[in-house]
């Protein structure tokens, strides 16, 4: 009852000589604001703590012992309090204020980015002095320095708010940007020789009231009255986070988050920021090509030839011998179209979005579901068995860290090597590659009393670390490793599921790779979290047809087609090559099938060396549609230019290619593709366009499992160690050798090359030196690549990063075996 | 015995008739010593205070009240009682961070008579159930660092400090640290974020005190130098005793640093509420008169932060009530003495230009607004002032420290006196601070200020640019 009473009691407080209801602990700024008075503010930002430092938000409070100029931002609501922000002496205090700010500031507004969305501009034409009585000269400083490879810095500009350096500090844990000297010549600055080197830096330009911080990729491109904006979610990774894509004559020049509650609070990665850099690349796909035969190189061609060829590839083939590996690119509306030409018109099943690097689908799909707010739950426990989400998901690294420090939630990490999280984490157990399953058991079994060694985790750890769960459980649930088969995940995942209140949230990367899963792009799977052997009959009444078993995963395509019993391969967005935990079987996969058609949007290593056609796609931001974050939530993909050259959407080419084989897939819109999911998926029942439009910023979250049952099978564990050799840990970092990145001129130096990280325990067992090159060998081959000591990567094990620019751990890895067991060798 | 004139190693004090609660040990050559110190009654207040139960002790110092040293003159029982029951650790932090312009009281104890202050400490940490104690002491103090360790390090070897002290069951740690030269860490929250490790830069307020929320999040208690080294003294006397010198709301002594234009400048130990500034100025134990031939112009009674006096407030006794109806403060207890000689607008930019380089940067007006009055005045200086900069001077004031600001009565104007203390749109009050010197010497020497304007009505922009790097 009282629970009940405290949510409804609110105090009363009288703004402007109105009286207003807000709730207990609501700053006074921010209940002014909710009741329609704006109060102005510099350092003020809704997502971080308050500092009080601009005093621009400074009004005249009284609560009971005569009024008083208080910093509204720092003072919570108290019942009776009486506020007047409008009064001579409020008025001269922020009259005072904004004339202090601009005596140094430089008033460069027509040459400064921000001129036109500059709140110091705004504020000073709505609450400001007319004009400055400042004639002394003002402060100079070096302009701009760059403090990273994106990230310019503006010290004359800069009015000092706090909020890049608390943001850095605070948010991301990136203290790289700091005060630093005294009085009026305080600037913010970084330490000599290290760059502001953060994988979440443009939300310090983002949050900057002024133009001292720009962003390398938008400065001085565009005015922002010339800028139209669409809402719409971030593509890179499965995260889904909130943004506003801004154009200025049809070219995309800028990203910025949206502050949704559910997601990303409004921060975003560099990753998701500058990304859009690629989609201007000049590299694009404008027209589709064909390898000629005289040289074999790709050629432009036309729509016409080109899709008279791939249906020509298509027509008298045995279902299966088709296969389609991708699709994670696409949008939902896309990948239910590419569903139901795969499985309804060309009646294969060999289809799979994911490219043997992330997880089964019915672990993605049947274990109890949880929302990033569900995982960040004050007081909950986060059980981190997946990959670095600093590396691989910044934007739920930001929400998770926050949850740590903030919410007292507690992270157990069970991760490979230590990640991003560590510092924060209550324990971090790195187990043995491949018996990420048995630590897992081992940490359940603790929590109910036993606690034995596993993993090469000692009892007590474990113990430790089954001792400090309490409240509900989340598992962060994705593949952290490369080099080890996702088996040992599943094991993991049916052990913690054996957890009370445990719910999963799925760490898989891949950009829209939860709604391939839930269109149906997987073997044996159909929309709507269901399966061949569950919806079979329901949807070959809608279809026409489906499969009647299971089809290949995308191992099993590469397998196959190796062996010749692949006619055609189609690569939807996919590279193989570089993604595929195997180098020489994806090599051999791509050589085997007689037909290999990409639809893709730039050139990729698999594109380049096999494709035999090339039909070019419109990429994001250029089409119309929804897209699923790894919670299951839709949120909208707005067109906002028209696609590069003769690029088409990927729903609009599926369709044509269903017309050429004259069958017709009935959509012609993506509504109409969504439409149709959301009436075959029971999952997607709330998926309406009305509940779209109505939740722009959150999205629509489609919950349940559908028909899929949690896993319950477990696999063998990995081989024992010959004692002779290290295992091989392969992580993703958030700048690799992926193609978008190497097309986005701004971020593409980012990509760190190729390095090995031993802990210094195993130095002296191996006679190396920390900086020596050294020659990594496997089974599956050998590279060459520098070592050095790292003590968060445990005994025994090896880690590189698993897509670096020089060398790729995938030469390394056998996608057949377990685990992946090296030699070092002196060079 | 006194010898009523400047002991020569005790560099500035003077030893007068007077009372002598913090400053006996002075004119012994060899103070800063162990045998000295156990040789005049030292470690016997700690003996006392160890034989009574904690909150007698505590209730000893709250009986006596003692009022803090450090400049707000605020009662150290009261404060002490503060600490919300049952959070631990608590630490007690010793403010050794002097640095308000004009004071040189706390260098002394520390560099003369530094067991006395580790002595109150302890007694401090038992009265309170504290086991750690911080020692902050300015960075640029080399010797009073070098003679507390030396100390830290007998007193630590004789069983005074540390594990069991003195055989009981009291343990204490003390830890020597400096500063890195910043004003603003006089401050107590400024100087706890230093002693974190972080930029000196004061905290927000509320918690008001950090004795609910200080060092590491945990209750502080943050006591001055000269605070703690009444406490020996006090637990060998008692509150009865102490309560016999000094007026009734301020008892005791305290040390004031005296400095300018007077004959015998120097550190003494004064009686609260009854020495008048008067005595101490013309007083032949104490400064013996302004300099030969000359007059008092006026004063600053409490360290640079301190609105000025003038002739007519000199029979104000030193007592922190009378002085802030009078429109100032005792602060620190440095006094700076000013004849006819001085140029008033000279002396306020001296004192501007200090807290100009000192804004620790945090808050726009302090920052902007500080620099802002110092290149005025430095304008008005070079002969470049507008007639229109001394009404805006005082804005800038104003848009500082919003309100009446605290100023001395002037009869000659017939102007009321403003009691202290400041309004501020700051967060410390480092920026009204800056106010001070402008708001007194506009009021009282507006003419001085006039004679220096330019005729003109415009002038150019300053020819000489202030280049930030090269200024730093």
């Amino acid at each position: 009852m009282t629970d009940t009473q405290d949510a409804v009691s609110t105090v009363s407080v009288t703004v402007n000589g109105e009286e207003i209801q807000a709730r207990p602990g609501d700053l006074l700024i921010d209940a002014c604001e909710n009741a329609g008075t704006y109060i102005p503010r510099f350092c003020y930002h809704p997502r971080m703590t308050p500092v009080g430092m601009c005093r621009m938000c400074l009004v005249e409070v009284d609560t009971g012992r005569g009024p008083a100029l208080q910093p509204s931002c720092m003072l919570p609501v108290s019942d009776g309090m009486t506020v007047d922000t409008e009064s001579e002496l409020t008025k001269k205090a922020q009259d005072g204020v904004l004339e202090f700010l601009l005596a140094n500031h430089p008033l460069d507004c027509p040459v400064c980015d921000k001129g036109g969305e500059c709140p110091l501009q705004d504020q000073t034409m709505a609450f400001g002095p007319g004009e400055s009585r400042f004639i002394e000269e003002k402060r100079h400083y070096e302009k701009p320095i760059a403090i990273s490879d994106t990230v310019y810095l503006d010290r004359e500009r800069c009015i000092l708010c706090d909020r890049c350096t608390r943001f850095a500090d605070e948010v991301a844990g990136d203290t790289l940007i700091h005060f630093m000297d005294r009085g009026n010549n305080t600037q913010v600055n970084t330490f000599p020789n290290e760059p502001f080197a953060s994988y979440f830096s443009g939300n310090t330009v983002q949050a900057c009231p002024v133009g001292a911080l720009t962003a390398k990729p938008y400065r001085f491109k565009a005015r922002p009255w010339d800028l139209e904006e669409n809402l719409s979610t971030a593509w890179t990774d499965s995260v889904g986070s909130r943004v506003t894509v801004q154009s200025s004559r049809n070219k995309v020049l800028r990203v910025l988050g949206v502050d949704s509650d559910a997601v990303n609070w409004g921060w975003l990665s560099d990753k998701e920021r500058f990304a859009f850099e690629a989609l201007n690349s000049e590299a694009r796909f404008t027209q589709p090509m064909a390898r000629n035969s005289t040289d074999d190189e790709l050629s432009p061609t036309g729509w016409a030839p080109a899709m008279t060829a791939v249906v020509e590839a298509l027509t008298d083939v045995d279902p299966g011998r088709v296969g389609i590996i991708g699709g994670a690119r696409l949008t939902n509306e896309a990948q239910y179209a590419w569903a139901k030409l795969a499985k309804g018109v060309l009646g294969t099943d060999n289809v799979d979005a994911q490219l043997g690097d992330g997880l089964p689908a019915d672990v993605v799909l049947g274990l109890p579901r949880a929302t990033i707010a569900d995982a960040c739950r004050p007081g909950g426990t986060i059980i981190l068995a997946g990959p670095d989400p600093k590396e691989d998901l910044g934007a739920l690294y930001l929400r998770l860290r926050h949850a740590v420090i903030n919410d007292g939630a507690t992270l157990i990490e069970l991760t490979p090597h230590r990640t991003g999280l560590s510092g924060i984490a209550a324990h971090s157990l790195h187990p043995r590659p491949g018996e990420l399953g048995d630590l897992a058991a081992a940490l359940v079994a603790a929590s109910s009393g036993v606690a034995t060694d596993a993993a090469g985790v000692s009892a007590d750890a474990i113990a430790a670390a089954a001792a400090s769960v309490n409240g509900p459980v989340t598992v962060v649930l994705g593949r952290a490793s490369l080099a080890e088969s996702a088996a040992t995940v599943v094991d993991a995942a049916v052990a913690l599921n054996g957890l009370a209140d445990a719910s999963f949230l799925s760490a898989l990367r891949r950009g829209n790779v939860h709604g391939a899963l839930d269109a149906g792009l997987a073997p044996g799977l159909l929309p709507g979290r269901t399966t061949i052997a569950d919806s079979g009959a329901a949807f070959a009444d809608a279809w026409g047809s489906v499969p009647e078993s299971a089809g290949l995963d995308t191992a099993g395509m590469l397998a196959a087609a190796a062996a010749g019993d692949i006619d055609v391969l189609v690569l939807l967005g996919a590279d193989p090559l570089s993604d595929f935990p195997d180098a020489a079987a994806a090599e051999a996969g791509l050589a085997g099938a007689a037909t290999v058609i990409a639809v893709d949007t730039l050139p990729n290593a698999s594109v380049v060396a096999h494709a035999d056609l090339v039909l070019p796609a419109a990429a994001a931001t250029e089409v119309d549609g929804t897209f699923t974050n790894l919670e299951g939530r839709v949120s909208v993909c707005e067109q906002k230019v028209t696609p590069c050259g003769t690029a088409r959407s990927d729903w609009m080419i599926a369709a044509q290619i269903a017309l050429r084989l004259e069958a017709d897939l009935g959509i012609d819109s993506p509504a109409a593709a969504r439409a149709e999911l959301a009436a075959l998926s029971s999952c997607h029942s709330d998926l309406t366009e009305e509940a779209l439009a109505a939740n722009g910023v959150e999205g629509v979250l489609c919950a349940g499992n559908g028909t899929i049952a949690a896993p319950t099978t477990s696999s063998a564990s990995g081989p024992a160690n010959d004692a002779y050799s290290l295992r091989l840990v392969a992580t993703r970092r958030m700048y690799d050798a992926g193609t978008a990145l190497a097309h986005s001129p701004a971020s593409a130096g980012l990509a760190r090359s190729v390095e090995l990280r031993l802990n210094p325990v195993d130095f002296d067992k191996l006679g190396i030196e920390s900086g020596s090159v050294v020659k990594l060998i496997s089974s599956a081959g050998e590279l060459m690549t520098p070592v050095v000591a790292d003590a968060g990567v445990p005994a025994g094990s090896a880690a590189i990063p698993a897509n670096a620019p020089d060398a790729n751990a995938n030469q390394l890895t056998d996608a057949s075996q377990p685990v992946t067991d090296v030699r070092v060798e002196r060079s | 015995m006194p010898t009523h004139d400047y002991i020569p190693h005790a560099a500035g004090y003077v030893d007068n008739d007077g009372p002598k609660i913090v400053t006996s040990r002075f004119p012994y050559e060899d103070s800063y010593t162990l045998e000295r110190f156990e040789a005049t009654g030292g470690y016997e207040g700690l003996r006392t205070a160890l034989s009574r139960r904690p909150a007698d002790v505590h209730s000893e110092v709250r009986d006596a009240t003692v009022l803090g040293r450090g400049g707000a003159g605020f009662p150290a029982g009261v404060k002490w009682g503060f600490m919300p029951p049952g959070k631990y650790p608590y630490y007690l932090v010793v403010n050794g961070d002097e640095s308000e312009p004009g004071t040189y009281k706390d260098r002394l104890l520390m560099e003369r008579d530094p067991h006395q202050l580790i002595e109150g400490c302890l007694i401090t940490c038992y009265a309170l159930g504290l086991a750690q104690c911080f020692l902050y002491v300015r960075g640029e103090m080399a010797l009073a660092q070098e003679r507390i360790a030396q100390a830290l390090n007998d007193a630590y070897a004789k069983g005074y400090v540390g594990e069991n002290i003195l055989g009981t069951d009291f343990s204490v740690d003390i830890t020597l640290t400096w500063g890195a030269g910043a004003y603003i860490v006089g401050e107590e929250t400024a100087l706890i974020e230093s002693l974190e490790g972080n930029r000196g830069m004061p905290r927000l307020k509320p918690p008001y005190f950090p004795a609910a929320i200080g060092l590491y999040g945990q209750p502080t208690i943050v006591n001055n130098v000269e605070t703690l080294a009444n406490m020996p003294w006090l637990m060998q006397n008692g509150a009865d005793q102490y309560k016999t010198y000094g007026s009734e709301s301020s008892p005791g002594t305290r040390m004031v640093a005296v400095s300018g234009h007077v004959k015998r400048p120097g550190v003494y130990e004064i009686e609260q509420g009854v020495t008048t500034f008067r005595d101490l100025f013309y007083g032949d134990n104490f400064c013996q008169g302004i300099r030969d031939g000359h007059e008092l112009k006026m004063f600053v009674p409490g360290g640079g932060s301190a609105p000025w006096f003038f002739p007519e407030q000199v029979d104000l006794p030193l007592e922190a009530r009378p002085v802030g109806a009078a429109g100032s403060m005792l602060g620190s207890g440095a006094i700076m003495v000013m004849d006819e000689t001085t140029d008033a607008v000279k002396a306020a930019l001296r004192l501007v230009r200090f807290y100009a380089r000192e804004s620790c940067g945090k808050c726009t007006p302090c920052r902007e607004g500080t620099t802002w009055e110092e290149r005025v005045l430095q304008r008005i200086l070079d002969g470049e002032g507008r007639p229109s900069d001394i009404d805006m001077l005082l804005d800038i004031a104003d848009n500082i420290s919003p309100g009446p600001y605290p100023v001395a009565a002037d009869p000659s104007q017939g102007l009321e006196a403003v009691p202290f203390p400041p309004k501020q749109t700051t967060i410390c009050p480092l920026g009204p601070s800056s106010v001070a010197p402008i708001t007194s010497t506009i009021r009282r020497f507006r003419h001085e200020y006039d004679a220096k304007i330019t005729k003109r009505d415009t002038i150019p922009v300053s020819a000489a640019p202030m280049s930030a790097e090269a200024a730093s």
